[in-house]
Protein backbone atom coordinates (compact mmCIF):
# COMPACT_ATOMS: atom_id res chain seq x y z
CA UNK A 1 0.00 0.00 0.00
CA UNK A 2 2.71 2.48 0.95
CA UNK A 3 4.92 2.64 -2.12
CA UNK A 4 7.71 4.85 -0.96
CA UNK A 5 9.29 5.75 -4.26
CA UNK A 6 9.95 9.49 -4.45
CA UNK A 7 8.62 10.75 -7.76
CA UNK A 8 9.61 13.84 -9.73
CA UNK A 9 6.87 16.18 -10.94
CA UNK A 10 7.50 16.92 -14.62
CA UNK A 11 4.25 18.70 -15.52
CA UNK A 12 1.39 20.42 -13.71
CA UNK A 13 -2.03 21.22 -15.12
CA UNK A 14 -4.51 22.65 -12.61
CA UNK A 15 -4.59 20.11 -9.77
CA UNK A 16 -3.17 17.24 -11.79
CA UNK A 17 0.54 16.59 -11.92
CA UNK A 18 2.53 14.22 -14.11
CA UNK A 19 5.26 12.31 -12.31
CA UNK A 20 8.24 10.47 -13.68
CA UNK A 21 9.64 7.48 -11.82
CA UNK A 22 12.67 6.06 -13.59
CA UNK A 23 11.15 6.87 -16.96
CA UNK A 24 7.59 5.75 -16.20
CA UNK A 25 5.08 8.60 -16.30
CA UNK A 26 1.69 8.80 -14.65
CA UNK A 27 -0.82 11.36 -13.50
CA UNK A 28 -1.43 12.15 -9.84
CA UNK A 29 -3.65 14.53 -7.93
CA UNK A 30 -2.09 17.52 -6.22
CA UNK A 31 -5.18 18.29 -4.12
CA UNK A 32 -3.47 17.33 -0.86
CA UNK A 33 -0.32 19.38 -1.41
CA UNK A 34 0.43 23.08 -0.92
CA UNK A 35 2.59 24.79 -3.53
CA UNK A 36 3.73 21.95 -5.74
CA UNK A 37 6.12 22.91 -8.54
CA UNK A 38 7.64 21.17 -11.53
CA UNK A 39 10.93 19.59 -10.42
CA UNK A 40 9.73 18.78 -6.88
CA UNK A 41 10.16 15.25 -5.58
CA UNK A 42 6.98 14.02 -3.96
CA UNK A 43 5.75 10.96 -2.10
CA UNK A 44 2.67 9.51 -3.75
CA UNK A 45 -0.05 7.43 -2.11
CA UNK A 46 -3.08 6.00 -3.90
CA UNK A 47 -2.78 8.48 -6.74
CA UNK A 48 -2.23 11.58 -4.59
CA UNK A 49 0.97 13.44 -3.80
CA UNK A 50 1.07 13.61 0.00
CA UNK A 51 4.46 15.18 0.72
CA UNK A 52 7.10 17.30 -0.95
CA UNK A 53 10.61 16.17 -0.04
CA UNK A 54 12.83 18.92 1.26
CA UNK A 55 16.25 18.40 -0.31
CA UNK A 56 18.34 19.80 2.53
CA UNK A 57 16.53 17.66 5.14
CA UNK A 58 17.03 14.59 2.98
CA UNK A 59 20.75 15.30 2.66
CA UNK A 60 21.11 15.86 6.40
CA UNK A 61 19.39 12.60 7.32
CA UNK A 62 21.54 10.71 4.86
CA UNK A 63 24.61 12.22 6.46
CA UNK A 64 23.29 11.12 9.86
CA UNK A 65 22.80 7.58 8.56
CA UNK A 66 26.36 7.44 7.26
CA UNK A 67 27.63 8.65 10.64
CA UNK A 68 25.43 6.14 12.45
CA UNK A 69 27.09 3.41 10.45
CA UNK A 70 30.52 4.49 11.62
CA UNK A 71 29.87 4.46 15.39
CA UNK A 72 32.61 2.47 17.01
CA UNK B 1 18.59 4.46 -13.53
CA UNK B 2 19.10 5.56 -10.00
CA UNK B 3 16.14 6.96 -8.12
CA UNK B 4 16.86 9.98 -6.02
CA UNK B 5 16.04 9.76 -2.30
CA UNK B 6 15.73 5.99 -2.49
CA UNK B 7 18.85 4.23 -3.80
CA UNK B 8 21.00 5.74 -1.05
CA UNK B 9 18.81 4.09 1.57
CA UNK B 10 19.32 0.72 -0.08
CA UNK B 11 23.10 0.94 0.06
CA UNK B 12 24.26 -2.37 1.61
CA UNK B 13 27.39 -0.70 2.95
CA UNK B 14 25.38 1.75 5.05
CA UNK B 15 23.01 -1.00 6.20
CA UNK B 16 25.74 -3.42 7.23
CA UNK B 17 27.44 -0.72 9.28
CA UNK B 18 24.19 0.13 11.08
CA UNK B 19 23.72 -3.57 11.84
CA UNK B 20 27.19 -3.63 13.39
CA UNK B 21 26.27 -0.63 15.53
CA UNK B 22 23.06 -2.35 16.65
CA UNK B 23 24.97 -5.50 17.57
CA UNK B 24 27.46 -3.53 19.67
CA UNK B 25 24.70 -1.71 21.48
CA UNK B 26 22.08 -4.39 22.08
CA UNK B 27 22.25 -6.20 25.43
CA UNK B 28 18.66 -6.47 26.67
CA UNK B 29 16.14 -8.81 25.07
CA UNK B 30 13.54 -6.65 23.35
CA UNK B 31 10.32 -7.11 21.40
CA UNK B 32 9.84 -4.37 18.82
CA UNK B 33 6.67 -4.00 16.78
CA UNK B 34 6.59 -2.69 13.24
CA UNK B 35 3.06 -1.37 13.00
CA UNK B 36 2.88 -0.97 9.24
CA UNK B 37 2.36 -3.78 6.73
CA UNK B 38 4.72 -2.16 4.24
CA UNK B 39 7.43 -2.25 6.93
CA UNK B 40 6.74 -5.96 7.40
CA UNK B 41 7.24 -6.59 3.68
CA UNK B 42 10.38 -4.49 3.52
CA UNK B 43 11.87 -6.25 6.56
CA UNK B 44 11.31 -9.65 4.96
CA UNK B 45 12.41 -8.61 1.48
CA UNK B 46 15.68 -7.18 2.75
CA UNK B 47 16.38 -10.07 5.11
CA UNK B 48 16.72 -7.79 8.13
CA UNK B 49 15.29 -10.40 10.52
CA UNK B 50 18.11 -12.80 9.81
CA UNK B 51 20.78 -10.14 10.32
CA UNK B 52 19.73 -8.85 13.71
CA UNK B 53 21.21 -10.17 16.97
CA UNK B 54 19.17 -12.73 18.95
CA UNK B 55 18.33 -10.09 21.52
CA UNK B 56 15.91 -8.38 19.10
CA UNK B 57 12.54 -9.87 18.14
CA UNK B 58 10.41 -8.12 15.54
CA UNK B 59 6.63 -8.40 15.73
CA UNK B 60 4.25 -7.41 12.96
CA UNK B 61 1.38 -5.19 14.01
CA UNK B 62 -2.11 -4.16 12.92
CA UNK B 63 -1.01 -1.97 10.02
CA UNK B 64 -2.30 -3.85 7.00
CA UNK B 65 -5.58 -2.15 6.02
CA UNK B 66 -7.27 -5.21 4.53
CA UNK B 67 -6.22 -7.39 7.48
CA UNK B 68 -7.76 -5.25 10.22
CA UNK B 69 -11.00 -4.66 8.34
CA UNK B 70 -13.77 -6.35 10.32
CA UNK B 71 -15.47 -9.37 8.80
CA UNK B 72 -18.77 -7.49 8.98
CA UNK B 73 -17.37 -4.75 6.75
CA UNK B 74 -16.04 -7.26 4.22
CA UNK B 75 -19.50 -8.88 4.17
CA UNK B 76 -21.12 -5.45 3.74
CA UNK B 77 -18.96 -4.72 0.66
CA UNK B 78 -20.02 -8.06 -0.80
CA UNK B 79 -23.71 -7.31 -0.11
CA UNK B 80 -23.37 -3.87 -1.71
CA UNK B 81 -21.84 -5.40 -4.83
CA UNK B 82 -24.98 -7.52 -5.19
CA UNK B 83 -27.21 -4.45 -5.58
CA UNK B 84 -28.33 -4.19 -9.19
CA UNK B 85 -27.66 -0.49 -9.70
CA UNK B 86 -24.25 -0.51 -8.00
CA UNK B 87 -20.74 -0.46 -9.39
CA UNK B 88 -18.49 -1.34 -6.46
CA UNK B 89 -14.99 0.10 -6.64
CA UNK B 90 -11.98 -0.37 -4.41
CA UNK B 91 -8.33 -1.26 -4.07
CA UNK B 92 -7.20 -4.63 -5.42
CA UNK B 93 -6.29 -6.20 -2.08
CA UNK B 94 -9.94 -6.48 -1.09
CA UNK B 95 -10.99 -8.67 -3.99
CA UNK B 96 -9.86 -12.00 -2.60
CA UNK B 97 -10.55 -11.46 1.09
CA UNK B 98 -12.93 -14.21 2.17
CA UNK B 99 -16.20 -12.89 3.55
CA UNK B 100 -18.43 -15.19 5.54
CA UNK B 101 -19.97 -16.75 2.42
CA UNK B 102 -18.28 -15.24 -0.63
CA UNK B 103 -15.57 -12.90 -1.93
CA UNK B 104 -15.73 -9.87 -4.21
CA UNK B 105 -13.79 -11.88 -6.77
CA UNK B 106 -16.44 -14.61 -6.77
CA UNK B 107 -19.19 -12.01 -7.06
CA UNK B 108 -17.42 -10.44 -10.01
CA UNK B 109 -17.13 -13.82 -11.68
CA UNK B 110 -20.88 -14.19 -11.09
CA UNK B 111 -21.47 -11.03 -13.11
CA UNK B 112 -21.49 -8.24 -10.52
CA UNK B 113 -19.90 -4.97 -11.58
CA UNK B 114 -16.85 -4.69 -9.32
CA UNK B 115 -13.87 -2.63 -10.44
CA UNK B 116 -10.38 -2.28 -9.02
CA UNK B 117 -9.09 1.28 -8.96
CA UNK B 118 -5.71 2.76 -8.23
CA UNK B 119 -7.08 5.97 -6.76
CA UNK B 120 -10.42 7.26 -5.45
CA UNK B 121 -10.36 9.74 -8.31
CA UNK B 122 -10.60 6.80 -10.73
CA UNK B 123 -13.81 5.82 -8.94
CA UNK B 124 -15.04 9.38 -9.37
CA UNK B 125 -14.40 9.14 -13.09
CA UNK B 126 -16.37 5.88 -13.25
CA UNK B 127 -19.26 7.69 -11.51
CA UNK B 128 -19.09 10.52 -14.06
CA UNK B 129 -19.24 8.08 -16.95
CA UNK B 130 -22.09 6.01 -15.46
CA UNK B 131 -24.75 8.50 -14.33
CA UNK B 132 -27.44 5.81 -14.21
CA UNK B 133 -25.46 3.72 -11.68
CA UNK B 134 -24.44 4.31 -8.08
CA UNK B 135 -20.68 4.04 -7.83
CA UNK B 136 -19.65 2.97 -4.34
CA UNK B 137 -16.06 3.17 -3.14
CA UNK B 138 -15.15 0.57 -0.51
CA UNK B 139 -13.12 2.80 1.77
CA UNK B 140 -10.52 0.98 3.81
CA UNK B 141 -7.15 2.18 5.02
CA UNK B 142 -5.63 4.52 7.57
CA UNK B 143 -4.81 8.22 7.77
CA UNK B 144 -2.72 7.96 4.59
CA UNK B 145 -5.68 6.91 2.48
CA UNK B 146 -8.54 8.70 4.29
CA UNK B 147 -7.56 12.20 3.04
CA UNK B 148 -7.54 10.95 -0.56
CA UNK B 149 -11.09 9.64 -0.05
CA UNK B 150 -12.08 12.92 1.61
CA UNK B 151 -10.67 14.77 -1.41
CA UNK B 152 -12.74 12.57 -3.72
CA UNK B 153 -15.94 13.38 -1.80
CA UNK B 154 -15.14 17.10 -1.85
CA UNK B 155 -14.47 16.86 -5.60
CA UNK B 156 -17.73 14.97 -6.17
CA UNK B 157 -19.60 17.72 -4.33
CA UNK B 158 -17.90 20.40 -6.41
CA UNK B 159 -18.68 18.53 -9.65
CA UNK B 160 -22.31 18.00 -8.60
CA UNK B 161 -21.91 14.21 -8.89
CA UNK B 162 -24.76 12.65 -6.94
CA UNK B 163 -24.07 9.01 -7.83
CA UNK B 164 -20.69 8.71 -6.05
CA UNK B 165 -20.80 7.11 -2.62
CA UNK B 166 -18.27 5.95 -0.06
CA UNK B 167 -18.63 3.15 2.46
CA UNK B 168 -16.16 4.31 5.06
CA UNK B 169 -14.40 1.59 7.02
CA UNK B 170 -11.34 3.80 7.54
CA UNK B 171 -9.36 3.50 10.74
CA UNK B 172 -6.84 5.62 12.56
CA UNK B 173 -3.59 4.41 14.07
CA UNK B 174 -2.90 6.06 17.47
CA UNK B 175 -5.97 4.53 19.23
CA UNK B 176 -4.87 1.07 18.03
CA UNK B 177 -1.43 1.57 19.61
CA UNK B 178 -3.14 2.43 22.87
CA UNK B 179 -5.33 -0.69 22.57
CA UNK B 180 -2.21 -2.84 22.12
CA UNK B 181 -0.65 -1.34 25.23
CA UNK B 182 -3.87 -1.74 27.21
CA UNK B 183 -4.05 -5.49 26.62
CA UNK B 184 -0.36 -5.76 27.42
CA UNK B 185 -0.36 -9.32 26.14
CA UNK B 186 2.11 -8.77 23.33
CA UNK B 187 4.71 -7.26 25.70
CA UNK B 188 5.90 -4.61 23.27
CA UNK B 189 9.11 -2.79 24.24
CA UNK B 190 9.10 -0.32 21.37
CA UNK B 191 7.13 0.76 18.31
CA UNK B 192 8.28 1.43 14.78
CA UNK B 193 5.57 3.85 13.69
CA UNK B 194 4.13 3.83 10.16
CA UNK B 195 5.95 6.20 7.78
CA UNK B 196 3.19 7.38 5.52
CA UNK B 197 0.45 7.61 8.13
CA UNK B 198 2.94 9.88 9.88
CA UNK B 199 3.45 11.97 6.72
CA UNK B 200 -0.19 12.97 7.14
CA UNK B 201 -0.65 13.16 10.92
CA UNK B 202 2.88 14.29 11.87
CA UNK B 203 4.96 13.39 14.92
CA UNK B 204 2.64 15.48 17.10
CA UNK B 205 -0.25 13.05 16.68
CA UNK B 206 1.56 10.40 18.75
CA UNK B 207 2.38 12.71 21.66
CA UNK B 208 -0.70 11.89 23.78
CA UNK B 209 -0.07 8.15 23.26
CA UNK B 210 3.61 8.46 24.12
CA UNK B 211 2.96 10.58 27.18
CA UNK B 212 0.40 8.14 28.51
CA UNK B 213 2.29 4.88 27.92
CA UNK B 214 5.96 5.96 28.01
CA UNK B 215 7.05 3.40 25.44
CA UNK B 216 9.89 4.01 22.96
CA UNK B 217 8.55 5.17 19.59
CA UNK B 218 10.21 6.00 16.32
CA UNK B 219 8.67 6.92 12.98
CA UNK B 220 10.35 4.83 10.29
CA UNK B 221 10.80 5.03 6.54
CA UNK B 222 10.57 2.01 4.26
CA UNK B 223 14.05 1.37 2.90
CA UNK B 224 16.42 -1.05 4.66
CA UNK B 225 18.61 1.74 6.07
CA UNK B 226 15.52 3.56 7.35
CA UNK B 227 14.28 0.48 9.19
CA UNK B 228 17.69 -0.34 10.62
CA UNK B 229 18.07 3.24 11.77
CA UNK B 230 14.70 2.96 13.54
CA UNK B 231 15.75 -0.27 15.24
CA UNK B 232 19.01 1.37 16.29
CA UNK B 233 17.13 4.33 17.78
CA UNK B 234 14.78 2.06 19.73
CA UNK B 235 17.59 -0.13 21.06
CA UNK B 236 19.58 2.94 22.04
CA UNK B 237 16.61 4.37 23.98
CA UNK B 238 15.96 1.08 25.74
CA UNK B 239 19.60 0.43 26.65
CA UNK B 240 20.01 3.96 27.99
CA UNK B 241 16.62 3.91 29.75
CA UNK B 242 15.73 7.20 28.06
CA UNK B 243 12.38 6.81 26.37
CA UNK B 244 11.42 9.15 23.56
CA UNK B 245 9.14 9.73 20.61
CA UNK B 246 11.51 10.26 17.68
CA UNK B 247 11.20 10.89 13.98
CA UNK B 248 13.51 8.64 11.97
CA UNK B 249 11.93 9.53 8.63
CA UNK B 250 12.70 13.22 8.45
CA UNK B 251 12.78 13.52 4.68
CA UNK B 252 9.07 12.71 4.64
CA UNK B 253 7.62 13.46 8.06
CA UNK B 254 7.40 16.83 9.77
CA UNK B 255 6.17 17.54 13.29
CA UNK B 256 2.81 19.00 12.23
CA UNK B 257 2.26 16.56 9.34
CA UNK B 258 0.40 17.50 6.17
CA UNK B 259 -2.07 20.03 7.54
CA UNK B 260 -3.96 20.45 4.28
CA UNK B 261 -4.65 16.71 4.16
CA UNK B 262 -5.61 16.68 7.86
CA UNK B 263 -8.10 19.48 7.30
CA UNK B 264 -9.78 17.68 4.39
CA UNK B 265 -9.97 14.50 6.43
CA UNK B 266 -11.49 16.33 9.40
CA UNK B 267 -13.89 18.32 7.21
CA UNK B 268 -15.37 15.14 5.75
CA UNK B 269 -14.97 12.57 8.53
CA UNK B 270 -15.52 12.38 12.26
CA UNK B 271 -14.14 9.75 14.61
CA UNK B 272 -16.33 6.90 15.74
CA UNK B 273 -15.83 3.65 17.66
CA UNK B 274 -14.69 0.92 15.26
CA UNK B 275 -14.23 -2.82 15.24
CA UNK B 276 -10.78 -4.11 14.31
CA UNK B 277 -10.18 -7.72 13.40
CA UNK B 278 -8.25 -9.34 16.21
CA UNK B 279 -8.61 -6.43 18.61
CA UNK B 280 -12.34 -5.78 18.82
CA UNK B 281 -13.93 -2.38 19.34
CA UNK B 282 -11.51 0.48 19.86
CA UNK B 283 -13.02 3.79 20.98
CA UNK B 284 -12.79 6.62 18.45
CA UNK B 285 -10.59 4.64 16.07
CA UNK B 286 -12.77 4.72 12.96
CA UNK B 287 -13.77 7.45 10.52
CA UNK B 288 -17.40 8.10 9.66
CA UNK B 289 -18.68 10.52 7.04
CA UNK B 290 -20.06 13.68 8.68
CA UNK B 291 -23.74 14.55 8.46
CA UNK B 292 -22.97 17.43 6.13
CA UNK B 293 -21.77 14.93 3.53
CA UNK B 294 -24.28 12.17 4.22
CA UNK B 295 -25.57 12.18 0.64
CA UNK B 296 -22.20 10.57 -0.20
CA UNK B 297 -22.42 8.03 2.61
CA UNK B 298 -23.22 4.55 1.29
CA UNK B 299 -24.14 3.45 4.81
CA UNK B 300 -26.90 6.09 4.88
CA UNK B 301 -28.16 5.47 1.34
CA UNK B 302 -28.20 1.67 1.43
CA UNK B 303 -29.66 -0.47 4.12
CA UNK B 304 -26.87 -3.03 4.19
CA UNK B 305 -27.93 -5.82 6.44
CA UNK B 306 -25.27 -8.38 7.16
CA UNK B 307 -26.42 -11.37 9.06
CA UNK B 308 -24.11 -13.49 11.14
CA UNK B 309 -20.67 -12.44 10.01
CA UNK B 310 -18.20 -15.10 11.05
CA UNK B 311 -14.42 -15.04 10.94
CA UNK B 312 -12.94 -18.13 9.28
CA UNK B 313 -12.71 -21.06 11.67
CA UNK B 314 -9.22 -21.83 12.89
CA UNK B 315 -7.70 -18.67 11.35
CA UNK B 316 -5.21 -16.95 13.66
CA UNK B 317 -5.13 -13.61 11.77
CA UNK B 318 -6.57 -11.81 14.78
CA UNK B 319 -3.81 -12.97 17.12
CA UNK B 320 -1.13 -12.47 14.48
CA UNK B 321 -2.23 -8.86 14.01
CA UNK B 322 -1.54 -8.01 17.63
CA UNK B 323 1.76 -9.83 17.95
CA UNK B 324 0.46 -12.76 20.01
CA UNK B 325 1.17 -15.41 17.39
CA UNK B 326 3.38 -15.81 14.36
CA UNK B 327 1.98 -17.39 11.17
CA UNK B 328 3.71 -20.79 11.66
CA UNK B 329 1.77 -21.05 14.95
CA UNK B 330 -1.54 -21.01 13.04
CA UNK B 331 -2.85 -24.53 12.31
CA UNK B 332 -4.01 -23.46 8.85
CA UNK B 333 -0.75 -21.81 7.74
CA UNK B 334 0.72 -23.42 4.60
CA UNK B 335 -1.86 -26.20 4.88
CA UNK B 336 -5.45 -25.04 4.37
CA UNK B 337 -4.28 -21.42 3.92
CA UNK B 338 -1.93 -20.38 1.09
CA UNK B 339 -1.68 -17.28 -1.11
CA UNK B 340 -3.44 -19.17 -3.92
CA UNK B 341 -6.30 -20.24 -1.67
CA UNK B 342 -6.24 -17.93 1.35
CA UNK B 343 -8.47 -18.46 4.37
CA UNK B 344 -7.75 -15.21 6.19
CA UNK B 345 -6.90 -11.66 5.10
CA UNK B 346 -3.33 -11.83 6.45
CA UNK B 347 -2.58 -14.35 3.70
CA UNK B 348 -4.44 -12.38 1.01
CA UNK B 349 -2.90 -8.96 1.25
CA UNK B 350 0.58 -8.42 -0.11
CA UNK B 351 1.18 -6.58 3.17
CA UNK B 352 -0.21 -9.34 5.32
CA UNK B 353 2.13 -11.01 7.80
CA UNK B 354 1.17 -14.52 6.66
CA UNK B 355 1.78 -13.62 3.02
CA UNK B 356 5.19 -12.22 3.97
CA UNK B 357 6.13 -15.35 5.93
CA UNK B 358 4.92 -17.56 3.11
CA UNK B 359 6.72 -15.69 0.36
CA UNK B 360 10.01 -15.61 2.21
CA UNK B 361 9.84 -19.29 3.14
CA UNK B 362 9.66 -19.32 6.91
Amino acid sequence: MCLAIPSKIVKIENTIGTIDVAGVKREISLLLLENASVGDYVIVHAGFAIHKIDESTAMESLKYLRELGSIR
Amino acid sequence: MSIKYMEEYRDPEISSKIIESIKKLSQKKVRLMEVCGTHTMSIFRSGIRTLLPDTISLLSGPGCPVCVTAQREIDAFIELAKEDDVILTGFGDLMRVPGTDSTLQKERAAGRDIRIVYSALDALEIARKNPDKKVVFSGIGFETTAPTIAASILSAKKMGLDNYLVFSAHKIVPPALAALMETGEARIDGFMLPGHVSVIIGTKAYLPFFEQYQVPCVIAGFEPADILQAIFILVKQIEAGVLKLENGYQRAVVFDGNEKAQKMMHDVFETVDAVWRGIGTIPKSGLKIRKEFESFDAQKIFDVTVSDSKEPEGCACGEILIGLKTPPECPLYKKACTPVDPVGPCMVSTEGTCAAYYRYCI
